[in-house]
């Protein structure tokens, strides 16, 4: 509570961009791990910001107004609110600015959230994925495959999971060696086992090649995960990153599989970018979302401009080449970056969706997090800023592949069990902090950290509540949910993904969901199913006893499931079409103010909107100021409340 | 029989038919007067069946002795004919080529095809304006029909009936009409029941340069609006493209003569314009090697989305007017047959619920387009393949179907429809047996005699049997308005359309049937309940005697 200095400021404004119509006026509560908003209204409607979810807090120019703060949110969330006095403005600018960068462990909020578990339930949650099991699942170990302990205590890499399943056929010596020859200790080790053909797909990272050294244990090691594929004469590298990049690594010692040392090996490279453009580019794209009153050519060249759909498009085609080489060729591939814990874990949980059903079902894709994400170390605290730290560490890996799964879904809409809202909920959940799961960088880390005993698991709530995140198209009997994904990746079949970055303004929401129409009647079916077989039972029953007097009421079913009939306030108007996108802006739109009109009072004449605004109360166009500064009129009349409430 | 002239090789066999995303056919290729046939003479196998007045255009290229034809249709496909024999390719080329280019209206398809169908409900009878009429008379007395057109002499793009104000005579009509590009006086194209306010449909005022009025036009509009209340002209020109058109005889309301209005300009595309952004779009499309730069930059220089943007915006800016504001509209552009009609068949989607359910959106293109007078014939001659210098070609009907699929996209649950129809409509609009889109307005198709000659398009469509593979599953009907967004993240490419030949559809094919069958599952199961209910009331009534002592 140190870092709290205002704990309740009053009179607060929160301002919807779009519609400032619909800006509520309420208190602003400080906690130590949520800011909350409680508007006056009579609904005392709140809304909650995890201070872990917060961006960044920026202020804006006090004006005569108030003083302006906007809250952007990891998540995409952006609140606007207009603090009265300038020096509360301050203050919880600067509690904001502290509390939302932690700068220890003990300061996450998963030590402090407590959904009042016993310990029983909470060690059982803990043990909801179980990693074993899912490699059991694929059939390993087998004749081919085996664990080994090489890694107990983490002693041959600290950033790899302690069990590592390998080749049978690799020695200890080769093993060890193997690792000493790759950046980090990280080696070669089984990612997912296909069944259908004995291709695998490992990961490592790179190898220390420089410009001419070799190991025969990485050798060794190389050939003998090809030979655990018995049908197959080869096995591709695939160098997740653009060849050039690969090449400059050789300069400090490292580098990428020399084609003539490693016997039928096919090197591959795919040209992802590294963390570094991709953190850019997503900023570029957020900023698009952010772009007050876009016209259709501001969002068409920011979004190539961001260059981000077609990172997207790299990580997917990465995906289909390595799912390809399994399932088609029945060729086993090793996939490596830098580390092998970013470009990798994108390439070859991708790859998995592609290749097994199982990885698209919900709990078939916390299992894949947790085996190809959490397990091999990628950084989650780095990647996702859980603490202060280096910037440069920052970087949306994990968002691109919950995006490569969302673009997935779009052309293969009964494929999947989840919907959207479930990789949305993922998407917050790894930024959010609220659960130990994502907490750290590596498993050694999240050990000695104790988070097991300290914190809960996200994955048996998210269970839980899956009715919530089930696409009403999933059937497992259907063909799209059997075999291999093979997606088109034609430049033009990629799409911008509204539902995470159109965030930034919930006037922009769909008004209609067909996927919720279609559980809500899915959830009519069930009920009627039942009416229907107590109904019978009762005709039987009925038949039967025609003579005997007995006298049953007919069952009652509980309530039935309403079918989300849209609402006036659902399908009102957010926008308001009078304003003229900016880049029209100084071409005046009205040529006359009307005779009826009161005089002007901005004094723009050519500003249509604020003519129209005094009128009728309907069109803002100041509703599009970003700065959201001048807001001390409110000439709604009732109706327009009514209409826009 | 002059088709048998142009068809110099009837018969080819052992063609090959490509497509992409298809499987390859191989059969013979027949050439009719009205189409291009491919069969493999097998079971099972899918015959090809292209109307000549589909083909966009064709390019021929050779192999030795091997002849490949590229047939591209105006409904975007692109097919290829791999033809055996250099003479036989040669002479099919040039029958297609001149098959596909007659230009004789009494021609084309839809005055030889005969219907296989009996025609229960004659589509040509369906939205006469006289019922229309009815309908607004329930609501309001303030208008009447006025057979001042009757002989479409006073604007030749009007239908003989037209709904005015009560008040203004004949002889008003006439002088307003002098005034008006094309003769087309304001008349009324929407009551809004809910307040009483109306939108009025007309071409640009001829002010010229030296500012003429018309005291018979300025009463007409004025007569619409309640007294102390205001207007609004939506120009769906910008005031730049306004001024210029004075030049040219025409013009814009002068505010000194129409003081109770304010004006409005949006900036919609004319149809030369939007013909080559047309053309830009889909030659994106088709090319799969963009990267994905090139793809977003080359979408973005078509200025397709942006164009369905501004339509869409202006739309909703007139339903705005008339359900937010409450105040009378009168949309106008240059000739009022184009961007005039995309604008107030839109605001009436949004803002009147019976404009979704299917009868209600073919009342709608019959009134707002047809009847409007929407030269199809001249608008619908080539489609994005051409080659030539464009005339009068332009996909305003196709801009105007892509802004409902946006709307319906948004508003999944709220339209009777479902994209198949408007991809249907488009279809028609481009070629068809049916003669609904034929000529450019109603006159032309008096003297074509159509209702006698030809079949209606509605009479096809509204068999039960073609109307379920239109119905949306999905629908609800609900009385409000619905005020889409025109975001450009809320506004997507229709692939319905554009990406239709260039990917798979499989998977979304079989989405829709899941959907389907969820609902269908669903309605039998409350079929079932309802019966068991019933039989259990029956059943314990009966009982009931026996059981009271």
């Amino acid at each position: 509570m140190e870092h709290i200095r205002t704990p309740k400021v009053e009179n607060v404004r929160m301002i919807d961009r779009l519609t400032r119509r619909k800006s509520s006026v309420g208190t602003l509560y400080l906690s130590s791990t949520h800011t909350i908003f409680v508007e006056n209204s009579e609904a005392r409607k709140e809304t909650w910001v995890l201070h872990s979810l917060i961006y960044n807090v920026e202020r804006l120019p006090t004006n005569s107004s108030g003083s302006p703060l906007i809250i952007r949110c990891k998540n995409f969330h952006v609140y606007r609110l207009l603090i009265p006095q300038e020096k509360d403005c301050l203050d919880v600018l600067a509690s904001l600015t502290r509390l939302s960068r932690p700068e220890r462990y003990g300061e996450l909020f998963c030590f402090s959230f407590n959904p009042n578990l016993d310990k029983e339930l909470r060690e059982k949650a803990w043990g909801f994925i179980n990693l074993k099991a899912e490699f059991s699942r694929m059939g390993i170990p087998c004749n081919l495959w085996h664990v080994t302990a090489a890694n107990h205590e983490y002693r041959l890499c600290d950033t790899y999971p302690s069990e590592l399943f390998v080749p049978k056929s690799a020695s200890p010596a080769v093993i060890v060696g193997s690792a000493k020859f790759r950046s980090r200790g990280r080696l070669p080790v089984l990612s997912y086992f296909h069944r259908d053909t004995s291709a695998s797909i490992c990961r490592s990272s790179q190898p220390l090649t420089g410009f001419s050294a070799r190991s025969s244990d990485d050798e060794q090691m190389l050939q003998a995960i090809m030979k655990s594929n018995p049908v197959s004469e080869f096995m591709y590298v695939v160098d997740t990153r653009p060849k050039l990049n690969a090449m400059a690594n050789r300069a400090a010692g490292k580098g990428y599989e020399n084609e003539d040392h490693y016997t039928n090996i096919k090197l591959q490279f795919i040209g992802i970018e590294n963390i570094h453009v991709m953190r850019n580019s997503q900023q570029k794209l957020i900023d698009v979302g952010e772009l007050a009153a876009p016209s259709m050519s501001d969002f068409l060249w920011g979004l190539e401009n961001s260059g981000w759909l077609k990172h997207i498009k790299a990580v997917l085609d990465a995906g289909v080449f390595i799912a390809k080489a399994v399932a088609e060729d029945g060729v086993s591939v090793l996939v490596h970056c830098s580390d092998g814990w970013d470009r990798t874990a994108q390439a070859c949980s991708v790859a998995s969706v592609l290749l097994d059903p199982y990885y698209r079902t919900i709990k078939g894709l916390m299992v894949l997090i947790e085996k190809d994400w959490v397990s091999f170390g990628h950084k989650f605290s780095h990647r996702y800023a859980h603490l202060d730290g280096d910037p440069k560490e920052v970087s949306p890996v994990m968002d691109q592949f919950l995006e490569c799964v969302w673009q997935l879904m779009q052309q293969f809409p009964c494929a999947f069990e989840f919907n959207e809202r479930f990789l949305i909920q993922l998407h917050t959940h790894i930024y959010s902090c609220q659960n130990g799961n994502f907490i750290g960088n590596c498993q050694k880390e999240r050990r000695d950290l104790r988070l097991q005993e300290r914190t809960h698991s996200l994955w048996p709530h998210l269970w839980e509540n899956r009715a919530e995140y089930t696409n009403p198209l999933y059937r497992t009997d259907h063909s799209q949910t059997q075999g291999v994904l093979k997606p088109l990746t034609t430049a033009y079949c990629f799409k911008f993904w509204k539902g995470m970055y159109g965030r930034a303004e919930k006037s922009v929401a769909s008004h209609q969901s067909p996927a919720d129409c279609l559980n809500a009647v899915r959830e009519e079916s069930q009920q009627l199913e039942e009416e229907l077989s107590s109904h019978q039972e009762r005709l039987v029953q009925l038949k039967e006893r025609k003579i005997s007097g007995e006298r049953k009421k007919t069952n009652k079913l509980s309530e039935r499931v309403q079918r989300p009939i849209p609402t006036e306030s659902e399908l009102s108007s957010p926008l308001d079409y009078f304003t003229a996108p900016r880049s029209e802006k100084n071409t005046p739109s009205f040529t006359l103010p009307l005779q009826l009109a009161a005089p002007h009072k901005n004094g723009d004449p050519d500003d249509l909107s604020t003519c129209s605004d005094f009128e009728s109360g309907v069109a803002d166009l100041s509703s599009y100021s970003s700065s959201g500064g001048d807001d001390t009129k409110d000439p709604d009349s009732d109706e327009v409340v009514k209409a826009n409430a | 029989m002059e088709f048998a002239e142009l068809i110099k090789t009837p018969r080819v066999d052992g063609v090959v038919l490509h497509r992409p995303f298809m499987p390859t056919v191989e059969g013979t290729l027949c050439l009719t007067g009205h189409h291009l046939i491919l069969s493999s003479r097998q079971d099972n196998t899918e015959e090809l069946w292209l109307l000549h007045a589909n083909i966009d255009s064709i390019e021929k290229r050779f192999v030795g002795s091997l002849g490949t034809i590229i047939v591209k249709c105006k409904d975007l496909r692109v097919i290829q004919l791999d033809i055996p024999g250099m003479e036989e390719c040669l002479n099919i080329a040039s029958s297609i080529e001149a098959l596909s280019t007659l230009d004789s209206v009494s021609l084309m398809y839809p005055f030889f095809y005969r219907p296989l169908f009996e025609v229960i409900e004659d589509g040509w009878q369906l939205f006469v304006p006289e019922e229309a009429f009815k309908d607004l008379e329930s609501m309001t007395d303030e208008w009447r029909l006025s057979e001042v057109n009757k002989d479409f002499s006073v604007c030749p793009s009007y239908p003989s009936l037209l709904t005015v104000p009560k008040d203004i005579d004949d002889e008003s009509l006439c002088k307003a009409a002098s005034f008006r590009h094309g003769g087309r006086f304001p008349v009324l194209s929407y009551y809004h029941k809910k307040n009483g306010m109306v939108m009025m449909r007309a071409a640009q005022p001829l002010t010229g340069t030296n500012g003429r009025r018309c005291k018979e036009d300025e009463k007409l509009i004025n007569a619409t609006l309640c007294a102390g209340k205001r207007g609004y002209i939506i120009d769906t020109r910008t005031i730049a493209v306004a001024q210029q058109a004075k030049a040219r005889g025409g013009g814009f309301e002068q505010e000194a003569n129409y003081p109770q209005w304010r004006r409005i300009h949006k900036a919609i595309e004319r149809s030369n314009v939007l013909q080559e952004s047309l053309i830009k779009l889909v030659e994106s499309c088709n090319d799969q090697s963009h990267s994905m730069d090139r793809w977003l930059s080359k979408l973005e220089a078509s200025n397709w989305q942006s164009n369905v943007k501004e339509i869409l915006t202006t739309a909703c800016l007139a339903a705005q007017c008339i359900d937010r504001e409450g105040a009378s509209v009168l949309v106008h552009g240059t000739e009022g047959t184009d961007s005039t009609l995309q604008v107030t068949s839109l605001a009436q989607i949004i803002l009147d619920p019976s404009c979704r359910t299917i009868r209600g959106f073919e009342a709608l293109i019959e009134r707002e387009w047809l009847q409007a007078g929407h030269p199809f014939q001249q608008r619908c001659a080539q489609s994005a393949y051409s080659n030539g210098k464009p005339r009068s070609e332009a996909p305003v009907f196709l801009l105007f179907l892509d802004c409902v699929w946006q709307i319906l996209r948004q508003f999944p649950c709220s339209f009777q429809f479902n994209e198949n129809f408007l991809i249907m409509l488009f279809e028609h609009t481009y070629a068809s047996q049916f003669s609904t889109f034929l000529g450019n307005s109603v006159a032309e198709r008096v003297k074509l005699l159509l209702s006698q000659k030809t079949v209606s398009l509605w009479s096809w469509v509204n068999r039960p049997q073609e109307l379920e593979r239109f119905l949306n599953p999905l629908y609800e009907p609900n009385n409000l308005v619905i005020w889409p967004s025109v975001a450009p993240q809320s506004l997507q490419l229709w692939e319905g359309v554009f990406l239709r030949w260039n990917r798979s559809t499989k998977c979304l094919d079989e989405a829709y049937q899941e959907m389907v069958h969820i609902i269908e599952y669903n309605k039998e199961l409350q079929n079932k309940v309802n019966s068991l209910r019933r039989q259990l009331a029956q059943l314990e009534t009966e009982d009931s005697p026996l059981q009271t002592p």
